[in-house]
Parts: C-alpha cells; structure tokens; sequence
C-alpha cells in the first residue's frame, strides 16, 4: 500500500471533474453566466477602447490632413514667418472663425466656421465634395465649399450664394468630408471653405475677432518630427505660436473622450466584481451540494487533496468556458459601440478584433473563477468521510491562516484586475480599499442587528413575527452571508447608478430653459448701443451685456513670463504663459461661481496700488499663485499690475460665460473690448427674424443659438445614456444572478426548518409570511445599506476619479432600493414553494436535508 | 486464523450544548480474516459510531484500532483513506452511490483510485453479477431502491477488499428485495472470501453471521458466536 495515497493520477482528476460536471451543468450554468456577462463588459469595453485609440491614432495624419501645424492666434510675425520659410516642403495656411451666414435669396441665416485655406491642404485625408471638382477648383474660382447638412437644411444648391461678412461666395459645392470634422461640431457651426485670398473681403478681420491661424506642412520623408518639436517649439512659444504634431491631436481627441472611458472601464470593473460575487456564492451553493459526492469520495480512499482538485478543475473550467463564451459576447457587443458613438468622433471605426482584451477575458474568466471559487472549494478539503453515516456531521475546523491567505488573495486579485483596468495601481489600491471597507462595514452592520435584535427581542411580537425575527439571529442563521451579498450587490449597482447621473448631469444642460437663448458674440464696443437698439424694439430684453478685454500674462510674482517661458525647471503650467485671457469685469459673484479663499472686491475705487482680482481655481493653481500674490498682465500694450484678491471654484459645465479672471468695476472700462449680449427670444420665428436682420446689418457678430444647440446636444446625449445605460444594463443583470445565487444560499438553512414546522403542523400560509418576513427583511436591510454605501462611495468617486460635484439622484433609494427587496422577497418565497405543495417527507428527500 | 481487525479500549465522546457525551465507552473486541460479524444494538447505541472508528472514518478520544495490520491512529487523514482504497468495502443504508455518475462509474471509480487500467471491465462484469448487466449506463435516480444497493454491493466488492463494512444494508428497503440483497451480499462475501461487518438492528440478519456483539449505551453488553458457519 502507497503511504499517503492512491494510485489515481491527474486524468483520473479530470475524468471524474468531467463525468461529474456533465451531470451538474444545470447548476454550474448560474455560475458560468455571471462570469459570462461580466467578461463581456470587459472586452467589448476594453476592445472598443482599444480600437477607438488605434483609430485615432492611425488617422491623426487624416484628422490634422498634415504632418503638423504651426498655430497661433496672430499671423505670423516676422520670426515665424522666418520659421515657416525655412521650413519648405509643401505647406498651406489657414484662417479659421465662427461667423454668421446668410443666404441671398433664402430665408435664415447660420452660425458657421470659415475655414478660409490657401494651398493644397488637405495633405492627407480627403476634401470629398460634390461635385467632385469643386474640392479642387474652389480656390481658382473663388467659391466657397459648404456643408453638405446645412445646405439641405436650408435648400440651398451649388451655384446658390452665401454671404459671410461683406462678401457674397458662390457656393462651389457641397463639403460632404474635411478633416477634423464631427457631426456634433459641425451641427453646431457647419464648416464652411473659402479661398484664402477672399478672406480681406470679408471685413471679418479686424480687432477682437477670434482667429486662428494655422499652417499646415507636409514634411519629407524621413523627417523625425520630435526632434522638429523640440527644436522649433520653444522658440514658436516665445512668439506666441505653437507647433503641433499629427500625434497630438490624436492625443487631445483622446483625451475628450476619458471620462465616458474612466465610466465604461468603471462598469466593466463592476460588472466583473458582481460576476465575482456571483461566483463565490455560486460555488458556495454548488459545494453544499456536493458534500455527500465528497464525502462518499473520500470514504472510497480518495485524498483531500484529490476531492479539492476535481472541483478545482471543474471550476477552473468553467471558468475558462465562460470566459471564452463572454469574451465571444462581448466582441458583438463592442459592434453596436461604433454605431452609437458615430457622431462623437471625426474617424470612421472600422470593426477590428484585438486579441489582448480577448485573451484578458479568457484569463480573466479563468483566474476570477479560481479565486473567487477558492474559499468554498476549500470546504471540500475539510468534509469529513464521516458525513456519509451521519448526516449533519460538522466538517474539520477550517484553518484560519488558509482562510486569511485566500482572502488576501482575492484582494490582490481584485487589486490587479482594476490597476490593470485603469491603468493607475495607486488608485486601484483606493478601488480595493472601498471595496474592502463597504465589505467590513456590512458585516458590522449585520452583527450589529443580530445583536440589537437580540437584545431588544419583541417577545410581545405574534408567531410568525417572532418566528422570522428569530430565523436572523439562531445558530446556521444566513443574516451574515445574506446582506453580505444583497448589500454588495446593491452598492455596486447603485454606484453605477450614482455615476451614471453624475456624468449625465454634467453633460446636461439645464432643461428649464435657459433664461438667454441667443448670445451675441464679438459685438464691438462701437455696436453695442446699436445692437442694444435693435434688440429692445422687439420687445426682447437685453438680458446680459458682459463686456470681454483680452490681455496675457506679462509677470507673475515679479518674474517675467519670457523668463519663466525659458526656464526648463519650471513648474508653472504652459498654457498659462501663452494663454490670451478673455477677462471681463464686474461688481458681483454669478450663480456658477463660489469664493474659495480671500475677499471679493466689487469696484477698485482707490485707484492705487495694484488691481484687486479674482482668478478662478484653476488658473491659481496652474499659474502657482495665491491669494496676495502679484501678476502683471499686458492689456493689448498696457501693463498693468494685479494682485490676487479672491479666488473662485467656477462650474465650468454650465451654460453660460464663465471667466477665469475677473476684474473690479473701474479699471477696464476704457481700455478696447468688445461684448456679449444675451437676450431671450420666445419663439422660433422672432429669433430666426432677428438673427437674420443683425447679420445684415452687423456681420462681424456671431449669434449663438442655444434653442438650436439644446436640440443638437440633446440628441447627442440621448445617444451617450442609451450607451452607458446598455452597459449598466449588463452589470445589473449580473447582480440578479449573484441575488439569485445567495438567496438560494440560504434555502438549505430554511427547507428543513419549514419541513420541521410543516410536521409540527403549521399551515402553508404560516411558513409563507414566516420566510416572506425573513426575506424582507434581510433584503430591505441589505439593499438599503447598499444604497447608503454607494453614496458615499460615488461621493468618493466624484472627487477622486471624475473631479466633479455630485448631487445623489433619488431613483437608487425610490427604485433599486424596493426593487431589491422586493427580488429578495420573491426568490426567497419561491424556493419555499416545494415545502408549501408537497408533504415534508418528500421534500427531506428530494432535498437531501 | 489472523485478526484483521483489532479494537482496544475504544473511547468515544462528543461535545453536545456545552457538555461532554459519551459515545463509546471501553471497547474492545477483535474479528478475524474471512468471518461474519454482526454489530447490533438499538439506536443511540454507539454502533454507527463503532463502525465509523473501525474503518478509519473518524478517530477516537481513546483506545486503538488496528485494520488490516495498520494502527489507525498512526496515519494521517489521507494515509487512512489510502488504506481505505485499498482494503476496504463499504455499503450504506442510503446506498451513498454518486449521483452524478452513471452506475459502471460508480462501480469503477474504487479500481481507477488504484489506477487499475481494467477497472471499467471489471466493474462491468461486477454489475452483470449483480444482475444490473443492462443498466450499466443508467444513473442512480434512474434506478430502484434495490437495484441501487445492487450497485453499492458492486462497488463494495470491486476494489477486492479484505474487509466490508454494512451500515445497515437493508435499512432502505422493503423485506422482500432486502432478503435479495442480503443473499446476494452473502454469496458475493463467500465468493471473495472478504471479511464482513454489519451494523444492524435487524436480528434475522445478524444471526447469519458467525459473531454477534450487542451495543447497549456505548458499552459491550455482550458478545456471542452465533454458530453460523
């Protein structure tokens, strides 16, 4: 006889997980579609982020249509002018402004942006026009290219005209694809082309007009573009002008879309971590029925060792199936992305296969199964053989230290799956670290109601009451495991919830009509009595004038900017040194502004000493400054000395003009500006009447139409919440199945005591309110806590992931809150349904209790 | 004729609600190779518990079990299962045959522990002895009360043990098929010149056995050679 074990070697493991597992596929299906589900959400979202990312950066040549691009808000000086000579190879500029348009011989008139281009730019990418000619010949013939939505939308043909500013275009043709365009930018202002050397005629040019130029290069080949940047940019800097290479704008249009990405990583981390739970209560329901397997098992002389490792492989199949199947799942989910988020972006999302977020899935399903199954797959190693002639026989003190080391296993599996998600290990600590204390806090809070219950028993209570009441607190009681499961569950889904309308919110522009729905750009200080004038006899009121100075940074706490610019140590955020600031002033706070730190001053009446102003928080902490602090902005040639007065927390989401630096009533007022008037239109007709008449008489002025932009970007985020709301959708299931799961847990415990009851005589309708009291409560504990949880958790979130306000919704505590209870209450009255219809004996049986 | 099984001083206790039960109180007896011996008393007599000690399933508080040579209280959890595998038969009275596997695995799975390359021929015709040749593919809530303890009987003899322990064997069932089992548990033990043991309260079929012991209380009230042979 072998000394320690049989001859059984690890075929025979895997025949018997094989033949056993066959038989059990019903059951093991609970188990495998939690992981089915929560690996889908992870690969579609992992697939499509990579596809979005390759895209992206695949196209950045077509996205720019250049190698890169010089940028300023001037034209070129002579040095960079200079810079741009020497560059040679093929080259094209740019002057790019919103303006308004009409269209002789239409009605209405159109918010745009001129793109007025000189030379063969596009270099890469294509002009698609229509007729196809026109891309080519628009420049020679002085036509304009106009967007192919807005001329449908107002009638217009090619041979139409459209007047910006002083000149009338014909239109060449129809601008059907130019790189960098969207459907949401250009639903917002069309894009319109126009030959360079028409721009003059125009009269568009002239002092506070928001231009950029920019000049395109094509670089030959074999030209390493870092080197160039490095080289050029820091003198460009100096002259206010910036280089930019195809792979930033890649870069920045990523960036636009992390925080949507931060929420969808967010759900697929959820959606994964609820298949988790549902694994472990899974294997924790599939392991109590395996006890008699296991026990006759090692009764016939098969080791521990070899019990745990059949369960372990049919596990760690399982686990690998559903991986698989989930990882199939999610690459059709990640199909239905690109058509959703089509308008977002300015590239084409081919529907492309990476294997990484694939094979992530696979190992994922595997890995997570194997961890998470482990704590009630090690139940195996301690059922004693002795289980067979006595049932009820209590298994072997589980070892503490096992239990401790898996524990800390499943952390650093949680830990590694979100450092691996988010790409931020630190902050995946903090993930694990909420999710370990929600974990500690519902235990706590489930002992804490045993004993409370306990304690202040309601002896005076009915039967039933009492009876139910007691099923929480009695020895093999499930209150510990039960709100365990429902609590977690509930918080990871009401957290989902919370961080949906959080960013939704954010998105959101205030339904209740904004009191302004035109705002009338770049109205010239010279206008503003006039415009005022053709306002107010239309019985529309002015309803905000704010008048706008541009001025830049020349000193911050008596170090010039130049210099600073020049220093390679600094810490001082760039854009702060080259930013042209559009400053306003006035004499009190707006509804989107909070004073953080010192003292708001209202009007600078002294008339000595350097101007007290209000820097937004932001611009603070980007410049390094802080209240009492000194900056010296050149006011178009002026200097003038500021001191840090007060400064603010601004809710740059909302819609309306929000400024980063403020200035007293008294300074500004004589200095060149020009203004913004907003004015409120009830209806479509007098607004499309006004704006039509003040683009004819003034040009230069931009109306915005937030009646017409509310439409466009309401479409916009309906499409965004069916995308996030899908996702949650996802998550959300999983947490029915991990519900269905732990309620089923506890159906061993209360079969038998209802049987019990039953033979004691107790009638159907008694055992139904005894377990629907049970469950009740054990649901409407736990799902509240849950909720209660996950406001503080999406609180934490809100300040530490998505750096915003955040203002909890109602729905989580009017909806998944009885939702949940309501679920509980049902699966659990549904699993005492077999001891309601059938005599106990039988249920003793079939139940093996 | 050799002991193959050699009780000395057996002590067993639990701990019910706080306080201390005593099982199994000085037992002591021994059962040689080859013979029927029959444990009988009425319930809460410790035979269960008996039966549990002698075959390795659980440990005594005091007292030594020596099976087949080997002093149990020597081997670890998995060196008695081990020796289990090896020289052991069992039969329940709840049959305990695995529900998930088909009667020709269940039959099997003794031999494949020991890494028998023929153990699915072996088991088929074990199951053919038993009369069940034509179910062999069938699971066990696919058969009969009787037909299941058939199988159990198969299991119990497939792996050749030198000992068999019946807890109960027709427990389960009604007379008529228990006599069946009963004869077929006999001949199939004459057969393979195993020894049996039989926890029973069933006074018909512990007469058929050479030994009898009376469990009274967790005590020996007496032990008696039956005369059977």
């Amino acid at each position: 006889m072998s000394q320690s074990g049989n001859s059984a070697g690890t075929p025979w493991l895997f025949r018997m997980a094989w033949r056993d597992g066959r038989a059990s596929l019903k059951r093991l299906v609970l188990f495998m579609s939690a992981i089915v589900l929560g690996i889908a959400a992870l690969v579609s979202i992992q697939n499509f982020g990579r596809t979005l990312e390759e895209t992206i950066s695949g196209q950045s040549r077509e996205l720019m249509g250049s190698d890169y691009l010089i940028d300023s808000d001037h034209p070129a000086n002579q040095r960079v002018q200079g810079i741009i000579d020497s560059l040679g190879g093929p080259q094209s500029r740019e002057v790019n402004f919103v303006s308004m348009s009409i269209f002789p011989g239409k009605e209405g008139s159109k918010l745009i942006r001129v793109r007025a281009v000189e030379g063969e730019y596009p270099f890469y990418g294509e002009l698609r026009t229509q007729p196809e000619s026109a891309a080519s010949d628009y420049q020679a013939s002085g036509s304009a290219l106009v967007d192919a939505t807005m001329m449908l939308q107002f009638g217009l043909q090619p041979g139409d005209s459209i007047k910006i500013g002083q000149r009338v275009f014909p239109i060449g043709g129809r601008l059907l694809e130019a790189p960098g365009n969207t459907v949401v930018s250009t639903s917002v202002a069309p894009a319109v082309w126009i030959p360079y050397h028409t721009l003059e005629a125009t009269g568009l040019v002239q002092t506070g007009s928001r231009l950029e130029y920019n000049y395109y290069f094509k670089a030959p080949p074999g030209t390493d573009l870092e080197i160039l940047y490095d080289k050029l940019d820091p003198i460009l800097d100096a002259e206010d002008a910036d280089l930019d290479l195809h792979t930033d704008t890649s870069q920045r249009l990523g960036r636009r879309f992390e925080n949507v990405g931060r929420f969808l990583k967010l759900v697929a981390f959820i959606a994964l971590l609820l298949g988790c739970l549902g694994i472990a209560s899974s294997v924790h329901i599939y392991m109590k029925e395996k006890r008699a397997f296991i026990a006759v098992l090692k009764c016939m002389g098969a080791s521990r060792k070899q019990t745990f490792l059949i369960f372990l492989i049919q596990i760690a199949g399982i686990g690998l199936l559903g991986g698989i199947i989930g990882s199939s799942l999610g690459l059709v989910l990640q199909q239905i992305f690109p058509r959703l988020v089509r308008d977002f972006l300015p590239v084409e999302l081919d529907w492309a296969t990476h294997w990484g977020p694939v094979f992530l899935g696979i190992s994922l399903g595997l890995l997570m199964a194997v961890l998470f199954g482990l704590l009630p797959l090690l139940s195996s190693w301690f059922i004693s053989p002795l289980s067979v002639l006595r049932i009820g026989e209590q298994d072997s003190p589980r070892s503490r230290r096992l239990t401790a080391g898996v524990l800390f296993l499943i952390l650093l599996g949680i830990w590694g799956v979100a450092a691996q998600l988010l790409g931020q290990p630190i902050r995946a600590l903090w993930f694990v670290g909420g999710i370990a204390l929600t974990f500690l806090l519902l235990t706590g809070i489930a002992w804490g109601l045993m004993r409370m219950i306990r304690r202040y028993f309601p002896h005076s209570w009915g039967f039933e009451a009492r009876q139910s009441l007691l099923n929480l607190f009695r020895p093999n009681n499930q209150t510990l495991v039960l709100i365990l499961a429902i609590g977690i569950g509930t918080f990871l889904i009401s957290t989902l919830y919370f961080t949906q309308d959080m960013l939704l919110a954010r998105a959101k522009l205030d339904d209740a009509t904004p009191s302004a729905n035109l705002i009338l750009l770049d109205v010239q200080a010279e206008q503003e009595e006039a415009v005022e004038e053709m306002i107010l006899p239309r019985g529309l009121p002015v309803l905000e004038n704010i008048p706008i100075v541009t001025m830049r940074m020349d000193q911050i706490k008596d170090r010039k900017v130049d210099d600073i610019r020049k220093d390679t140590t600094r810490t001082i955020n760039g854009w702060i040194l080259n930013h042209e600031f559009r400053v306003t002033y006035r004499d009190s706070l707006i509804p989107s502004e909070r004073l953080l730190e010192g003292t708001w001053v209202p009007e600078y009446e002294t008339a000595e000493g350097p101007v007290p102003i209000s820097l937004s928080d932001n611009v603070a902490r980007d410049a390094e400054v802080s209240v009492g602090d000194r900056i010296v902005f050149n006011v178009q040639g002026v200097l003038m000395e500021t001191e840090v007065a007060s400064i603010r927390e601004v809710d740059w989401g909302r819609l309306q003009l929000n400024f980063s630096v403020v200035f007293p009533r008294g300074v500004l007022e004589e200095a060149p500006r020009f203004h913004v008037l907003t004015t409120y239109a009830p209806n479509e007709d007098t607004s499309a009447r006004f704006q039509q008449d003040l683009v004819r008489a003034y040009p230069n002025i931009s109306v915005l139409d937030i009646r017409q932009l509310l439409s466009v970007v309401s479409d916009i985020l309906d499409k965004l919440s069916w995308v996030i709301r899908f996702m949650a959708f996802f998550s959300i299931l999983t947490g029915f199945i991990v519900l269905l799961g732990a309620v089923r847990t506890s159906k061993f415990q209360r079969i038998r005591e209802s049987v019990l009851l039953r033979t004691l005589g107790a009638k159907s309708g008694q055992i139904l309110r005894i377990t629907a009291l049970e469950y009740l409560f054990l649901g409407a504990i736990g799902s509240l806590m849950g909720v209660v949880l996950a406001l503080l958790g999406t609180q934490l979130l809100a300040y530490g992931v998505f750096e915003m306000n955040f203002v909890p919704s109602w729905i989580p505590f009017l909806v998944v809150f009885p939702l949940i209870s309501f679920t509980v209450l049902i699966i659990g009255l549904l699993n005492s349904r077999a001891v309601l219809k059938s005599p106990p004996l039988e249920v003793l049986r079939k139940e093996g209790v | 004729m050799s002991k193959i099984l050699n009780v000395h001083q057996l002590r067993k206790t639990y701990q019910s609600g706080g306080s201390e039960l005593t099982v199994l109180e000085d037992i002591s007896f021994s059962v040689s190779s080859g013979t029927t011996y029959a444990i009988v008393g009425p319930s809460g007599s410790g035979k269960t518990t008996l039966l549990g000690l002698c075959a390795g399933l659980d440990t005594p508080n005091s007292g030594s079990v020596a099976l087949c040579g080997r002093h149990l209280e020597d081997l670890s959890e998995d060196q008695r299962a081990a020796l289990r595998n090896e020289k052991v038969g069992f039969i329940f009275q709840n049959f305990q045959l695995l529900p998930t596997l088909t009667a020709l695995e269940n039959v099997s799975v003794p031999l494949e522990l020991q890494g028998d390359s023929k153990a699915t021929e072996v088991a088929r015709n074990l199951l053919e002895k038993v009369g069940l040749g034509d179910r062999t593919h069938h699971y066990p809530s696919q058969l009969s009360g009787g037909e299941q303890q058939r199988v159990a009987l198969a299991r119990a003899f497939s792996n050749r043990p030198e000992i068999l322990f019946a807890d109960e064997p027709t427990g389960n069932l009604d007379e008529q098929t228990g006599e069946r089992v009963v004869r077929l548990l006999f001949d199939l033990n004459q057969e393979a010149g195993t020894t049996l043991v039989i926890v029973t309260h069933d006074m018909d079929l512990a007469s058929r056995c050479n030994q009898l012991m009376r469990l009274q209380g967790g005590r020996i009230l007496e032990s008696v050679n039956t005369g059977t042979v």
